[in-house]
């Protein structure tokens, strides 16, 4: 084995000598590392040993590694008290091997510790809340911050970015019509197949067309659009603002005197408040139409029956309910994509790490929102 | 391999050598016809005005950029010519900083060090640990930086912790890419002190992009000149300052040099 030419060792009475040989560089660090190990940790039985000589004279090249190696060496026969000296070295590796004793002198001190595990597991559960009540308070803050803005422009219309938010409004708005019909029209067909084919075993096919109004007008179009707004465009948003802020230029805006709330936020929250309304209506229409046809073509229920059954059942109410909901599921969707892009530290991770959170937490909370309006509707009996 | 740092380099071995070398972006042709050589052991200054291309020739010597035309030969071996495992052989022969550090941010300043040894090295965790500490101490930092991560580190740490993650595995050349740039002149003259001292202890070859007057005045034993699109000149400062080359008159001895009264 090559490993054996690199390090030998010969006793004789108090005096060990070490010779090593070869190339003691990073490619055969690996190589040279046990042996080191093995000359210092598994002769603790040979005591007697006072002197060591470490002869370096037949080693050709050496370099960071091979010195640190060495020094290694050196030191742990000198902490068990045995004079040891390096002998043969080649002269231009002298200062290598000054520089790499200066090193590793203090042991760096582990900045986690190891402490009792429950008190550990009850530390992180109060890290949690403490963060859930951050998130809730920066959201507040937020709201505040975007009204404040808003109050102002409202009194200075001349400092509203129109361009901005006409801007944002094509990009969350006109250029996700396609892929929100396409998705709403999708689910429609399905919850229209389902109902039919399970309806149909007791005789109710009609009622298909009940399910399908106040489901999608109430709830489906509204939820779907959200989450899909928050995975589309909110994570967008933090991960824009999230760069800017990796690279200073939101302290920018700050410095030359801008608002970064009214500059940036402002018009994001806006174009969400005008496309999500706009996206709702756009999309129950297509899961009507989606439900309509396959209650057509699967379930023989006709397109006059299903409009004329449709109006009886839906009245204005059912689609006001669902359209209310919007702008409210924008709000925060566009505060919680907005706050969290703020948080972004300097890494790229951090950026990853916020964009994550920012979709799983407005999305989370477009659906308790949800539930929220569903018992505040059923309490004014809606 | 010793760092000898004297100036009389010129019947040394050159372990860099490019050849009419030519580098163009669509028909803009940004270095024409380029000759150059690095000679083992010395450290280089290649300056060249803003935009004329110097880490050009750098990106492209380290191929991070394609040539047109011409030769690259490093360790002897030409570049174009050989495969990917012997290539992958001769990057780890050098090391490279970046003008901004590139430090890997997800990692901590350890793990960065230790990423390119980790990935090349079969070692023990225990080694791998001490190797980078040793590192970062070689490069005058303190061992408890090695738990920060690169968004918390300044300007002047960031660049010692990449020179570090650059001479992680030990390499035979280095290329610096303005590596006192953005740093006060307290600290530039630090750095340069560090180089010409790792240099000389690891016997590096370097290979250095700069703007820096004191340090091609410090540190540097020879100096390449880049203008119109080739090599205009290549020798020891005082060659530079005797030159009659306008740009070289106005770059050695124009207001801001140094150099201007001797």
């Amino acid at each position: 084995m090559r490993g054996e030419l690199l390090l030998r060792s010969t006793e004789s009475g108090e005096h060990l000598r070490l010779a090593g040989a070869g190339a003691w560089t990073a490619e055969n660090a690996g190589a040279l590392e046990p042996l080191i190990g093995a000359e210092t940790r598994g002769r603790r039985r040979r005591r007697a040993i006072k002197t060591v000589s470490i002869d370096m004279a037949r080693v050709e090249k050496l370099d960071t590694f091979g010195a640190w190696l060495l020094e290694r060496l050196s030191r742990s026969w000198k902490a068990r008290g045995c004079a040891t000296q390096i002998v043969g070295l080649n002269e231009r590796y002298s200062g290598l091997l000054d520089e790499v004793r200066q090193t590793n002198r203090a042991t760096p001190v582990d900045p986690h510790g190891h402490g009792n595990s429950v008190i550990d597991t009850l530390r992180l559960i109060g890290v949690s809340v403490a963060e859930v009540w951050h998130d809730i308070v920066g959201v507040a803050d937020m709201l505040g911050a975007v009204a404040v803005a808003l109050a102002r422009v409202i009194t200075r219309p001349h400092t509203f970015r129109l361009t901005s938010t006409v801007h944002h409004l094509t990009r969350v708005g006109w250029n996700a019509v396609p892929i929100v019909l396409l998705i709403t029209f999708l689910i429609g067909c399905i919850i229209s197949q389902q109902g039919i084919f399970h309806f149909s075993k007791f005789g109710a096919d009609i009622f298909v067309v009940d399910m399908i109004g106040i489901l999608v007008l109430r709830e489906i179009g509204v939820l779907i659009v959200s989450i899909m707004v928050a995975g589309r465009s909110g994570s967008a948003y933090t991960a824009e603002l999230g760069a800017m802020k990796m690279r200073e230029e939101i302290d920018a805006l700050r410095t030359m005197g801008f608002d970064p709330v009214e500059v940036l936020i402002l018009p994001r929250i806006i174009a969400l408040l005008i496309a999500v309304p706009i996206l709702t209506f756009l999309g129950s229409m297509a899961a009507l139409y989606g439900g309509g046809l396959v209650a057509w073509l699967y379930g023989g229920i006709d397109p006059d029956i299903f409009l004329s059954r449709l109006k009886e059942t839906i009245t204005l109410d059912t689609f006001q309910v669902g359209m209310i909901k919007a702008p409210f599921m924008a709000l925060v969707i566009g505060l919680v994509a907005c706050v969290e892009g703020l948080q972004v530290k300097g890494s790229s991770e951090s950026l990853g790490r916020q964009t994550t959170s920012s979709v799983v937490k407005s999305i989370f909370l477009v659906i308790v929102l949800d539930g929220a309006f569903a018992m505040f509707f059923a309490a004014i009996e809606k | 391999m010793a760092g000898n740092g004297g100036a009389g380099t010129s019947n040394q071995e050159a372990v860099i050598r490019v050849r009419d070398l030519v580098v163009a972006f669509g028909s803009t042709v940004i270095l024409d016809h380029i000759a150059l050589d690095v000679y083992r052991g010395e450290v280089l200054g290649f300056v060249g005005g803003s935009g004329a291309g110097k880490s050009v020739l750098m990106r492209t010597i380290i191929g991070l950029l394609p040539k047109h035309e011409g030769r690259i030969e490093v360790f002897n071996s030409d570049l174009s010519a050989i495969t990917e495992r012997e290539r992958q052989a001769i990057e780890r022969r050098w090391g490279v900083l970046f003008q901004q550090g590139a430090l890997f941010s997800s990692l901590t300043v350890r793990q960065n060090v230790q990423f390119p040894i980790r990935e090349s090295l079969d070692i023990s965790d225990r080694l791998l640990d001490e190797i980078a500490y040793a590192k970062l101490e070689m490069v005058g930092l303190p061992p408890d930086v090695g738990d920060k991560l690169p968004s918390e580190l300044s300007g002047g740490m960031t660049k010692r912790v990449a020179l570090a993650r650059a001479l992680a595995l030990d390499p035979e050349i280095v290329f610096l890419d303005e590596p006192t740039s953005g740093l006060d002149p307290i600290g530039a003259g630090d750095f340069d002190d560090l180089i010409r001292t790792l240099q000389q202890t690891l016997g590096l070859t370097v290979f250095m992009v700069t703007h820096d007057l004191d340090s091609l005045h410090q540190i540097c034993d020879r100096i390449a000149v880049l203008a119109d699109r080739k090599v205009i000149a290549a020798g020891p400062l005082s060659a530079m300052l005797a030159s009659e080359h306008p740009w070289m008159k106005a770059y050695f001895r124009g207001k801001r040099s140094r150099f201007a009264g001797l």
